[in-house]
This record gives C-alpha cells, sequence and structure tokens, in this order.
C-alpha cells in the first residue's frame, strides 16, 4: 500500500508561513546494492513530489537515489486563502501516491 | 577482518565491570546524536510510523477462518493493549513467549489464520502497534519461581563467549559500554523500544534481529527465530531492563 | 560483420572489465570529484557559485550515514522581485552525488528546505541555491560517518 503521512496546521492566519512536513513509506533502493548472491537489485526510487494549493504548484522536488527510505520532504508555504492542498509523490515501477489537506485561514 | 578481531580481544581483555548497577542503566536513546534523538522523538515523522498506521489497519481487520479482528476481541488498543508489551516476554503455559510469538498463538488459536512469517511487515507493524500503547511505562518483568529458570538460562546465554571472536555479549555491553567500537558508541543494550526503526536497516526489525545481528558480528552461528534461547536471551533483557521507560517504536543507528 | 555469439562475448568481456575497473580505481577520489563537479554544472552551467547566503544544517557527526537529516535555509526575503528558485543538494562520496532538487517561489514565505540524505561516507555535503535574480550561492558543511561496527548477513 502507498503509505504517506503528511502533517499541515488545521487552519491558520491569512498570510502565515505554515510549515508542511510529508513522509512517503517507500525503501528507495538505489539500483547500487547486491543481494547475497551477487545480483544487483534494480533501482526503484520515488523521482518527483508536488505540492498545489487551490490547484497551483506551490513547491516541486526532484528526487534521487541518496534521498533516504521513507523519504521526509519539510517545507514551507504562505497561507493565502482556505482551501485544499494536494500531494503527489511518483517514481518508478508506476509508483503513485497522493494525499489531500484542507486549510482554513481563521 | 583479522586486525579488528585482534583489537576486540584486546579491548575487552583491559576491562571486566561485570552486571551494571540499576542506577547506572541508560537507554540506547542517551548514546545517540541529537538528530537521531530528534527522529525518535517527533510522532509525525518519524520514519517508524508507517508501522505503527499498519499495525492499527492489521489490529482493525477480521481475518482468518474465524473472521475475527483483534479488535473484536480486545477492543480499543490504547486501552486493552497499555502496558502489555512491558511484561514480554512472559510465561505462558510451561514456556517464556515473546510478544510476536503471543500475538502468532491469537492468530492461530483465536483468529485461525496463518502465524505471520518473523521479521515480516505484518508482525513487525501489528507488534510496535501493541507495543506503542505501553509508551513510557515502565519495564515491567519480575523474577519469581516460574521466571527465574527461564531469566537465568538467558543470562548464561549472555555471558558465554561465542563465535569465532570469542566474545560474550556481557563482554561489550556490561564491561564496556559507553567506549567506542569502530567509531560508533557502545550502548548497554537495554531492550526498551522494540520493534526499533533501525537507520542501518532503513526499516523496522525486531529483537531477535538485532540479536542475531550482534551474534553473526562476533562470527558465531545465531540462533533461530523464535527458537528457546532467543527468547531466553530476550527475557534476561527485559528482566535486566526492568523499571525503564519503553520507548516503541524507537529509531536507533 | 559480429555474430550475435561475439556480440555478446564482447559486450561481457566489456562489462567485466569495466566492472573490475569500477572496484580497483586507484584514481576513486578524483573520478567522484569529476561526478560531483558534473552534476553541479548540469544544475548551474557555467554560472558561478558563490559562497554565502546558504545555511546547510547537518549533522557533523552522523549515527548513520543511511538517514542524515538536512535542513537547507536561504537568506531571502522572499517576495515577487527577490525570492529563491531552488535550491540543491549533492554529496561528495555518494556513488550518484544529486541527492535532491526543491524548486519553490515567493509563495513558499521562506526559503527552507528539510529532508533526510544518504551519505555514504566522510565527506562534503554542498548546498545550492538559485536566486531570481541567476545568482547561485552555496553552502558546504564536511562531515563524519561512522559506520555499524558489526555486519549483518542479507545485502551488501
Amino acid at each position: 500500500m502507498a503509505r504517506v503521512a503528511v502533517t499541515v496546521p488545521a487552519s491558520a492566519k491569512r498570510g502565515e508561513v505554515i510549515e508542511i512536513k510529508t513522509l512517503a513509506a517507500h525503501v528507495m533502493e538505489t539500483g547500487f546494492r547486491r543481494t547475497q548472491t551477487g545480483e544487483l537489485l534494480p533501482r526503484d526510487i520515488i523521482t518527483d513530489f508536488v505540492c498545489t494549493y487551490n490547484g497551483v504548484e506551490v513547491f516541486r522536488a526532484e528526487l534521487h537515489q541518496a534521498v533516504a527510505a521513507n523519504p521526509l520532504i519539510a517545507f514551507t508555504t504562505v497561507a493565502t486563502e482556505s482551501g485544499t492542498l494536494e500531494f503527489k509523490w511518483t517514481g518508478d515501477n508506476g509508483y503513485v501516491a497522493t494525499h489531500k489537506a484542507e486549510l482554513k485561514i481563521v | 577482518m583479522r586486525a579488528a578481531a585482534l583489537f576486540l580481544a584486546a579491548f575487552c581483555a583491559c576491562t571486566q565491570a561485570g552486571e551494571i548497577p540499576l542506577a547506572e542503566r541508560r537507554s540506547g536513546y542517551e548514546f545517540m546524536g541529537r538528530e537521531t534523538r530528534a527522529m525518535q522523538d517527533d510522532d509525525t515523522t518519524n520514519p517508524a510510523l508507517f508501522a505503527l498506521l499498519d499495525g492499527e489497519t492489521l489490529w482493525n481487520r477480521a481475518d482468518g477462518a474465524a473472521g475475527r479482528a483483534c479488535a473484536a476481541c480486545h477492543g480499543d488498543a490504547a486501552q486493552s493493549m497499555k502496558g502489555v508489551a512491558a511484561r514480554y516476554p512472559a510465561i505462558v503455559g510451561a514456556k517464556p513467549l515473546n510478544l510476536e510469538q503471543r500475538i502468532n498463538a491469537c492468530r492461530v488459536e483465536k483468529q485461525r489464520a496463518a502465524a505471520f512469517a518473523y521479521e515480516s511487515k505484518e508482525l513487525l507493524a501489528l507488534t510496535a502497534y501493541v507495543a506503542r500503547q505501553s509508551r513510557g511505562l515502565p519495564i515491567a518483568i519480575e523474577a519469581n519461581d516460574t521466571t527465574r529458570p527461564f531469566i537465568d538460562a538467558g543470562r548464561a546465554l549472555y555471558e558465554r563467549r561465542q563465535g569465532q571472536l570469542n566474545l560474550a555479549c556481557s563482554q561489550c555491553h556490561d564491561d564496556n559500554w559507553g567506549r567506542s567500537l569502530a567509531g560508533t558508541p557502545i550502548p548497554q543494550a537495554h531492550p526498551t523500544g522494540y520493534p526499533i526503526y533501525r537507520l542501518e536497516w532503513q526499516a523496522m526489525g525486531s529483537l531477535e534481529r538485532r540479536l542475531r545481528n550482534c551474534m553473526i558480528g562476533a562470527r558465531a552461528e545465531p540462533y533461530a527465530y523464535g527458537s528457546p534461547e532467543m527468547v531466553e536471551l530476550e527475557l534476561y533483557l527485559m528482566w535486566r531492563a526492568r523499571g525503564m521507560k519503553l520507548e516503541t517504536p524507537a529509531v536507533r543507528p | 560483420m559480429t555474430t550475435r555469439r561475439q556480440f555478446l562475448a564482447l559486450a561481457c568481456g566489456t562489462l567485466a572489465a569495466s566492472e573490475l575497473r569500477a572496484q580497483l580505481d586507484p584514481n576513486i577520489q578524483a573520478k567522484r570529484k569529476a561526478a560531483l563537479d558534473a552534476a553541479i554544472s548540469k544544475v548551474v552551467g557555467d554560472a558561478p557559485v558563490r559562497a554565502g547566503r546558504v545555511k546547510l544544517d547537518v549533522p557533523p557527526l552522523i549515527d548513520n550515514g543511511n538517514t542524515v537529516p538536512i535542513t537547507v535555509t536561504v537568506d531571502s526575503p522572499m517576495t515577487a522581485a527577490s525570492y529563491v528558485k531552488a535550491i540543491h543538494i549533492f554529496t561528495e562520496k555518494n556513488p550518484q552525488p544529486y541527492v535532491i532538487t526543491a524548486h519553490l517561489g515567493p509563495r513558499a514565505g521562506r526559503a527552507t528546505l528539510s529532508t533526510r540524505a544518504r551519505i555514504a561516507d566522510t565527506g562534503r555535503v554542498i548546498a545550492i541555491a538559485q536566486l531570481s535574480d541567476g545568482s547561485y550561492w552555496s553552502d558546504t558543511v564536511s562531515v563524519i560517518v561512522t559506520l555499524s561496527a558489526c555486519l549483518e548477513d542479507g545485502l551488501i
């Protein structure tokens, strides 16, 4: 199962900078490791992460093999309006994970 | 490798401290760097959180021929499982069972489902979820007439030299804790946070996996998962850590 | 004309030879530097990279190189007129030096990125920020990676 965990405050003041912490359950297999019998384990990583805020991209990342297993990506955004933050991870072998979080301006 | 062995032999010959006094016991947490401790402390980014989420799902999922979930009998784990992990391994019938074995016994007998394999994602997740309910509680293993023979057997294994390096667990973890081995600090080997997310594994793992890791490191043939020796060793280690607080899910390097 | 058999023999031979070279390369340091330089120039092109404005937080002594917490913050007002466009992280000793690139803009409010990286060995970690005016700034930190004392069976 494509598990992800996202921490976003439920509400914020308009103009407040909010911190967003994201974690995705993924082995991030580098493609450099071998089994005990010497077979190379093929690369299997998350390559892209995007966060949109009411449909507008506010953050994007490109990941490589050196990002640790179960990748953590934490960043900030300005709370501009009430709405939905959408998160999408994509990677090798058709990996896709998504998450939505509601943010309310108070 | 030979240099390492010679180094170890010389290093272990130099001190003989014996059992650690109760007041001087320290969790492996205290031997970690600030950043690794922070990783354990933040519930929202502790990499073990996925195991807890999976464990919760398994707890509530009907399974086996009986079609029952753990929750169907035990209800809310936060209530029913509170303090349970602090008492394991526990004597069930005539022998000690560790938490993983207890969970699997429940699966086989009550859910009539197949036992989860050792170190499977499922068994680690369910064990972590159950043990999480005891976080912050003191380890409560008592030495009494029932447990003492098994604790003593575990202690004998802990103090017995083994493997090509001819090392006993106690030589590192009683006699030389706090010193360094290949640049990393030697902890006191208290099983306060299992199952753990170990950075070296980049995954969750059980106390038995950690013990096997040490045995392989000493070039010894490790005991099989679930073997009586393993469980006795676990029981001794938990008794040795009695009163210390459970941290599950801990992060360790 | 090359037969299928000849081609396979040739391909295997070349592969085996290159693998051996990869393991025994006496020039590994130069190769790593070249790989790092190549990865960085792929991102910055010919533009100069100046030290400053960027703060790279990474523990100087790393418990385990598999999961190293890294935070990069850049000194920027993050307004529509002046902001950080991207933050890039590289390591010196990894087989592949590129760790991550984050694209941000004025809507981030603050120019900061936290992640966890794999760092294979003691060496430098480099963070580069690309600003909206086209300039590049960086911070470099040397870290010591401690390795697990005992090996385990399993993956190599």
